[in-house]
């Protein structure tokens, strides 16, 4: 586990914009918090965080830009979950479709685990998804997680492909639409095969 | 029949299938595409063998990293592929893009509306986080991130769990000098940045009322600052007069039906939102953030506030600012207008009028970057590039630009910008720039004296 002690961690600080050029969904964890970073000290790059693959940060964690370049750095560093007393929306949604667990607890209980690894940076705690808990020595918090999501994460299951079985409910909706409603027009579509 | 908030009615419209325990599945009407938040979607189309299903209900422009000058062949090579790649999946797919150069070419959230895209009623998503703009116009919108921009593209739809309505209700009339941003900056100021996490917000009121389409724009842009999923003003003859007439906006008898329909958008007496807001805009004064978010702000006439908080003393070590400085003697370099924010002809026109028969401080370089191509002529036709260039400004060509520093734009470390644009975070305009986010009359005013300035002094 390792910690990051700051609220309103926006995503310009997670992953800076020179960094968003590529088009490619890997390979980010280089850059992230690449400004703070280059500053030197940066807790994350402490020796005896390295590895860690939990981040318990401060309040509305990921706010900002709507980039999922910011999760897939945090993936691509090594970490599987983010610990925090709240979270931007559309960076807990980019989390969940990365497969990375954001984790909201009370101030306090994060507080305690932040404190925990300041005292001890070698602690290990788990963070389980099926019995909803984050555990440790002596303690053991459960957090709430939407059940539609947890059940998406813990199955591995792609939004796309259980939209795909309600095709009939969207053929109708189509057929329902107003005509007024703007449509830019197909532009000759070249489908590739 | 239930009493429900506009937001709520929006939403039940737009619900493909909803089941018990399942986020609402919600049709999309209208998916902006944008080059930096899609190709990984395209790509993860083309791996799972899938198309776009509705490539008429999507449409693509190049905003945050093209050149604000010399074209296409200024960009780096980075951003030149991310324009291509996006060039060659619309190209596959069949939808509608207005690529550098163009002229519907613009910020994205700048050229929907003026295309006559946006409309009333409709469900407006887009790979970016001020996708909320278009809820101006009783729209309901918001910003997704890359996967869900794969499923939009996928399924024309996206599953989403149901929000809970919060209300912004601004009282009273703006004075001389004070704009919708001001409005919108004293709101976070006073909401901190994240408490509208998990809503959708409906701007209301007489100072609402009055605010043109420009102004809602502006508003409803900055929800997300303050963590809003959505940001929206009931349409009103104010709506409906900006929409007609636009490229894709009904026509004839279609246009007769839709207004019915758009009438019908507005909130219940006796619906009930789970908090109510109210400003009184007689009261605002112009505002101008000292920090490192958007919340971080005070009035132009007021003084760096003390440190309350770990987050305030990094601000003010990250800014160079000391507690108990007049905001009105802190010098600047640089002046950005432009951005999704504030970059449409009424902003430049306010800009305009204050900079009009002065000079840029010696001290400060000043750019203009208008927020669509169309803007930009618009513009020209009225003469305000003469205003701005006489006064030593920079015009240049309509992109995202110096916002969010994607572009060749971006300012040096330590300089410091009076810049209407949206965020104010460490290095978003460039690694180590300061921000100072304001109104185009209060960035114009600044770039006149050269410091933070009351631009009520000048007008």
């Amino acid at each position: 586990m390792a910690p990051l002690d700051l609220a309103d961690v926006d995503t310009d600080q997670i992953i800076p914009k020179q960094f968003l050029k590529r088009i490619e969904r890997t390979g980010y964890g280089p850059y992230l918090f690449y400004d703070w970073r280059a500053g030197g000290d940066f807790v994350l790059d402490r020796p005896q965080y390295a590895g860690a693959s939990v981040l318990v940060a401060g309040a509305n964690f990921g706010c900002g830009s709507s980039r999922e370049h910011a999760p897939w750095a945090l993936r691509d560093f090594g970490f599987r979950a983010i610990i925090a007393p709240s979270f931007a929306d559309i960076f807990r949604a980019n989390c969940y479709k990365t497969g990375l667990l954001a984790v909201t607890l009370p101030d306090t209980q994060v507080r305690h685990l932040i404190d925990l690894v300041h005292e001890d940076p070698s602690i290990e705690v788990l963070v389980d998804l099926e019995t909803q808990t984050v555990r440790g020595d002596g303690f053991s918090y459960r957090f709430e997680i939407d059940l539609f999501a947890r059940e998406m994460l813990l199955e591995g299951l792609d939004d796309i492909s259980l939209i795909e079985r309600h095709d009939a409910d969207i053929a109708a909706y189509e057929r329902r639409r107003s005509g007024w409603l703007p449509a830019a027009g197909s532009v000759g579509a070249h489908r590739l095969p | 029949m239930l009493s429900r908030t506009l937001a709520q009615k929006l939403w039940d419209a737009h619900v493909v299938r909803s089941a018990k325990g399942e986020p609402d599945l919600l049709f999309v009407d209208l998916h902006l595409v944008h080059e930096v938040t899609s190709p990984q979607a395209f790509e993860g189309l083309r791996m799972a063998g899938r198309h776009v299903r509705r490539p008429d209900l999507t449409v693509a422009t190049m905003d945050h990293n093209v050149p604000t000058r010399g074209g296409v062949g200024a960009a780096d090579d980075l951003s030149r592929r991310q324009m291509d790649v996006l060039a060659e999946n619309c190209r596959a797919e069949g939808i509608r893009l207005h690529q550098i150069g163009s002229q519907r070419q613009g910020i994205v959230h700048v050229i929907g509306p003026e295309l006559g895209l946006t409309q009333p009623g409709m469900l407006i998503v887009c790979g970016d986080s001020h996708t909320s703009t278009h809820g101006a116009f009783g729209a309901l919108a918001f910003g997704i991130g890359t996967s869900e921009v794969e499923v939009v593209l996928a399924t024309q739809c996206l599953p989403q769990k149901r929000q809970g309505d919060l209300a912004v209700n601004v009282s009273g009339e703006l004075p001389l000098g004070v704009t919708a941003k001001d409005i919108v900056l004293g709101l976070i100021g006073r909401t901190g940045t994240s408490s509208g996490q998990g809503h959708l917000v409906e701007y209301r009121g007489p100072a609402i009322r009055g605010l043109s389409m420009e102004g809602r724009m502006t508003v409803c842009n900055m929800s997300i600052e303050w963590g809003a999923k959505a940001g929206m003003v009931a349409p009103d003859d104010t709506t409906f007069a900006y929409v007609e007439g636009r490229p894709y906006a009904p026509k004839g008898r279609a246009w007769e039906e839709a207004l019915d329909h758009w009438r019908s958008l507005a909130t219940d007496d006796g619906a009930a939102f789970d908090g109510v807001i109210e400003v009184d805009a007689s009261r605002l004064e112009p505002h101008v953030t000292w920090g490192t978010n958007p919340a971080q702000v005070v009035p132009v006439t007021g003084r760096v506030p003390s440190p309350r908080s770990e987050t305030d003393e990094r601000a003010l070590r990250y800014m160079d600012l000391k507690p108990g400085v007049p905001l009105a003697d802190i010098a600047i370099d640089r002046v950005f207008i432009g951005s999704c924010t504030n970059a449409r002809l009424e902003d430049l026109r306010a800009a305009a009028s204050v900079i009009h028969g002065r000079r840029v401080h010696p001290k400060v370089r000043a750019m203009v970057v208008p927020g669509s191509t169309s803007v930009k002529r618009a513009a020209e036709v009225e003469g305000l590039d003469l205003v701005f260039k006489a006064a030593g400004f920079e015009w240049r060509n309509a992109g995202c630009s110096m916002c969010l520093g994607m572009n060749p734009d971006i300012l040096a470390p330590g300089e410091r910008c009076a810049s209407t644009s949206n965020r104010n975070f460490e290095g978003r305009q460039g690694s180590g720039g300061r921000t100072h986010l304001m109104s185009p009359p209060m960035a114009a005013a600044a770039a006149i004296t050269g410091h933070l300035v009351d631009v009520r002094e000048l007008i």
